[in-house]
């Protein structure tokens, strides 16, 4: 087995192999300046360590070859050497300064997010990703949309199993993006291997990192830091675009938003709310309270027959936009728009049996949104 | 000198009690010693149970076994017990059974106290595990409990996690206060502090690591419970508190904590490597200094293990470069057991065989240690499946191993029969596949960027997870052979004489097999 493994090791050696190959062995070398930097001091690091363990282990093996009783080796009686101690003692500390200088260059310039051209302000939700484009006026969420038969193993699974968001990270090839990481409720980490980047986001906290992507494409990562039941279903995706396409992608979407908000202003039948609602209940809600409403335990309480879904239309919409202090129960008021809002509480009085039969009007959450603000 | 006499003889004749009261009531030195060795297998095969769920899960991607809320509460439990409840007690057990016969003592210095250490120990554990029957499941914030996660977000049963992790700690420093007071003031004549052996040595080091810093993880855990229940916000960024505190406080504790957990496993392999290299160890004061300063670097390390939240520079630096000196002192040792084999006359029972993996594979264990040390390379490993990889390379086949090694070594003299040769050997060489097949895939995974504690998985990482999940099942299985050994050999076996293997050195080699119940009532000479 050993000799396995230091055959592994040696295959892992032999350079960087295609991102996401399976029986992948290596680090990926990603696709920035820093994040190949950091590859080589991975490359460098481990080459010293395997350097050292042949020296090491060869010297062991071959003791345990020759030096055996079985082979009639007699012990002798040296046990200590002043000089071969010193050299031991040395030689190691002067390969560490060596390793030290390279690692503190990179770190320096890791740590350099100034002068950045694009401020994204990120913010980690249980269990999703809020992204704040700062000066552009744009400001969305994005979750996990790795259907639940796929989990659950009810559908054959896609190529980007949960790796997928409904909507990406989009950011300009070739310029300077600084991220300002932080946290909502517990301790996330925003990682995206590709990129080298990985901050932890943590409530009342603001982390700065930054990255700069020569090359259009999709890149993807996972939450690092443990935050509670769907901590695995956390992903990010981030889009880099070329600058002219990420400028109309900045213009659409903020077109988008504007659409969004003035929904608002809409009157939907039930038939609609309920169908809207259903869509937006299985994305923001399910994975807590379940899909067929029964929740999980305490902490997720079941809304199926439940108090507040059958009581009060009030405390039912107070609760869902403001959220419930000291519990895993959100605010959705940033997370949903208004029609979504009056789609998934319509929906939560009306579904699995709950038959209060009353609805809810955009606009009344509307209301209710710009008062708290 | 006639009423000495005759209170020795009184006390030798002095047997164990009858029955239960016997190990209720013990303040024998080894019986406590059994004792604790017993729980501390009882709770690995529980953690290893946890561990098999884990890795049963993670067979293949998709959700098949269990809900990802009991998956968190499997890591966490399965990380507190391994912990608190296998490697720890382990260690106090070998201490219990063997510091007093190596030192030349009749017994432990506190031996009412060393009662009570014990005993709170399974009250303690039962508590805890008593949380997985609770309402809203155990603790699910892993064993590192990062507020908030562990605080404003935790399930209720959180107290009495809090509450189990004081008695642990009560149990640990009282301990370790036992094992400075025995070896400090119960030495034989002659017996000076350079020349008491390694065991002891690693020991009295550790004793001293736990008083320190036990104290620290109570602190911590106080400030979650009156965040909790009592109003206050040290980790609440709400209410003006630090998340971030949590960690500095968690990981003043934490580090010293992976020494305590390694430094004695160091002990045992020195004790091991000389007695089948039939060879003196190389180089007694060098590994005395090295394990001082790697005592000492334990405290000014704490923060590698936080490199990604944003420490400023200056103390990212400063924590990368104390890290990476671990290197030095640690070098210092493998060489050392190197030199040691380095024209000995080697053989290979089933302790050397267990000691000398250790020392291959705790130093691959040590080369991940210092790929992570490097902060910028951190980035990348950090919270995967590398820093798993890691950490149960110097736990595994690092202290447990050595645990292991210490048992078979020390069987015979416990039990006065030799164990059966061959099932050792067939337990070493399973436990070593299964281990290794277990974690070093876990190093693949890592890099190629499976984030750690999660219970499902993107594809392409899916090959690599299969493997480990059988390795971990062959490993798992493999320790009810050392349990049926064990057995077997406290039933009967070949008699051992009092030096059990060739010329072994120490003053537990000069007493009969097995070591009679009251041991050095008159002091040993040490020349």
């Amino acid at each position: 087995m050993r000799v396995a493994a230091q055959f592994l090791l040696l295959a892992l050696a032999s350079g960087a192999s295609p991102a996401y190959a399976d029986w992948q062995l290596n680090m990926p070398r990603g696709v920035t300046e820093i994040s190949h930097a950091v590859f080589d001091l991975h490359m460098i690091i481990f080459w010293i360590c395997v350097a050292i363990a042949v020296v090491v282990f060869g010297v062991m093996f071959w003791s345990i070859f020759h030096h055996r009783k079985s082979r009639g080796a007699r012990a002798e009686n040296f046990h200590e050497n002043t000089l071969v101690e010193v050299i031991w003692t040395l030689v190691p500390f002067v390969i560490l300064i060596g390793m030290a200088v390279p690692a503190t260059a990179t770190l320096v310039k890791m740590y350099d997010s100034s002068d950045a051209e694009v401020d994204i302000q990120v913010t980690g939700y249980q269990w999703k990703w809020r992204y704040q484009y700062l000066g552009e006026d744009i400001d969305f969420f994005s979750s996990l949309t790795t259907p639940r038969e796929q989990i659950n193993n009810e559908a054959p699974k896609d190529e980007n199993y949960l790796l997928e968001v409904d909507n990406p990270l989009v950011i300009p090839a070739g310029k300077k993006v600084r991220f300002l990481v932080t946290a909502a409720d517990v301790i996330h980490s925003w990682w995206v291997p590709a990129f080298a980047v990985k901050k932890d986001a943590i409530p009342g906290f603001i982390n700065e990192a930054w990255t700069n992507v020569p090359e259009p494409g999709i890149y993807r990562g996972q939450c690092a830091e443990l935050c509670g039941k769907d901590h695995g279903f956390m992903p990010i995706v981030v889009e880099v675009k070329p600058q002219a396409e990420y400028d109309q992608w900045l213009v659409d979407t903020r077109a988008a938003q504007a659409a969004t908000a003035a929904a608002a202003s809409q009157v939907l039948s039930m038939d609609e709310l309920m169908a809207k609602g259903e869509q937006v209940y299985n994305t923001a809600c399910a994975a807590c309270h379940q899909t067929n409403g029964q929740g999980l335990g305490s902490v997720f309480p079941a809304l199926k027959g439940s108090k507040i879904a059958l009581g009060d239309i009030e405390a039912h919409i107070d609760i869902v936009v403001n959220g419930k202090a000291g519990t895993a129960m959100q605010a959705f008021k940033d997370q949903l728009s208004a029609v979504d809002l009056a789609a998934v509480i319509t929906w939560e009085r009306n579904a699995w049996g709950n038959n209060v039969g009353d609805k809810v009007d955009p606009a009344t959450i509307q209301k209710l949104k710009e008062g708290t603000e | 000198m006639n009423t000495l006499t005759r209170t020795i003889e009184h006390t030798e004749q002095h047997g164990p009690a009858e029955g239960l009261s016997r190990w209720f009531f013990t303040t024998n030195h080894k019986d406590i010693g059994t004792l604790y060795l017993w729980f501390s297998f009882a709770m690995f095969l529980t953690g290893g149970c946890m561990a098999l769920m884990i890795r049963a899960e993670l067979f293949q991607p998709g959700l098949q076994l269990i809900e990802p809320g009991f998956f968190n509460q499997m890591t966490t439990m399965h990380g507190l017990i391994m912990v608190f409840g296998a490697v720890m007690p382990a260690f106090v057990g070998l201490a219990n059974w063997m510091l007093p016969l190596m030192v030349g003592a009749p017994d432990m210095a506190l031996p009412r106290m060393n009662n009570w250490s014990f005993w709170i120990l399974p009250f303690a554990f039962a508590m805890m595990l008593s949380t997985l029957f609770m309402e809203g499941g155990g603790p699910n914030f892993g064993w590192t409990f990062y507020a908030p996660l562990s605080t404003t977000y935790a399930p209720p049963s959180v107290t009495f996690f809090i509450f189990a992790v004081h008695m642990m700690g009560i149990s640990s420093i009282m301990g370790a206060i036992n094992v400075v007071v025995t070896i400090l003031n119960m030495r034989a004549p002659g017996m000076t502090m350079m020349k008491l052996p390694l065991f002891v040595w690693t020991w009295l080091i550790t004793a001293f690591l736990l008083i320190a810093v036990m104290p620290v993880l109570a602190g911590v855990v106080t400030m979650m419970l009156m965040d909790i229940h009592f109003g206050t916000s040290f980790f609440n960024a709400a209410g003006g508190g630090d998340p971030v505190l949590f960690q500095h406080v968690f990981w003043f504790f934490g580090h010293p904590e992976v020494y305590i957990m390694i430094l004695p496993a160091f002990g045992i392999v020195s004790e091991i490597i000389p007695t089948f290299a039939r060879k003196r160890l190389f180089g007694y004061a060098s590994m005395v200094y090295a394990t001082a300063s790697i005592a000492f670097l334990s405290f000014i390390v704490w923060a590698h293990h936080m490199f990604t939240v944003g420490i400023p520079l200056m103390g990212e630096l400063f924590f990368m470069f104390a890290t990476m000196l671990i290197a030095v002192p640690t070098g210092v040792k493998v060489f050392n057991w190197v030199a040691t084999m380095f024209r000995g006359s080697m053989t290979f029972e089933t302790p050397m065989l267990f000691a000398l993996a250790f020392v291959v594979l705790f130093t691959i264990g040590g080369f991940s240690g210092l790929m992570l040390a490097i902060a910028p390379a951190d980035f990348q490993y950090h919270d995967t499946y590398f820093v798993v990889a890691h950490f149960h390379y110097v736990l595994v086949p690092g202290a447990v191993f050595a645990i292991m090694a210490g048992v078979y070594y020390w069987l015979p003299k416990w039990t006065g029969h030799y164990y059966n040769e061959t099932l050792g050997k067939v337990h070493f060489w399973i436990s070593f596949i299964g281990v290794n097949l277990t974690f070093f895939p876990m190093h693949f995974i890592g890099l190629a960027g499976m984030p750690r504690r999660i219970p499902d998985y993107a594809l392409q990482f899916a090959d690599f997870n299969m493997v480990a999940s059988v390795g971990a099942f062959i490993f798992g299985f493999s320790q009810l052979i050392f349990l049926v050994l064990v057995i077997k050999t406290i039933r009967g076996g070949d008699r051992a004489p009092a030096q059990v293997w060739e010329h072994p050195q120490g003053l537990e080699w000069t007493l009969p097999s097995p070591a009679p119940y009251h041991s050095f009532v008159e002091p040993p000479e040490v020349k």
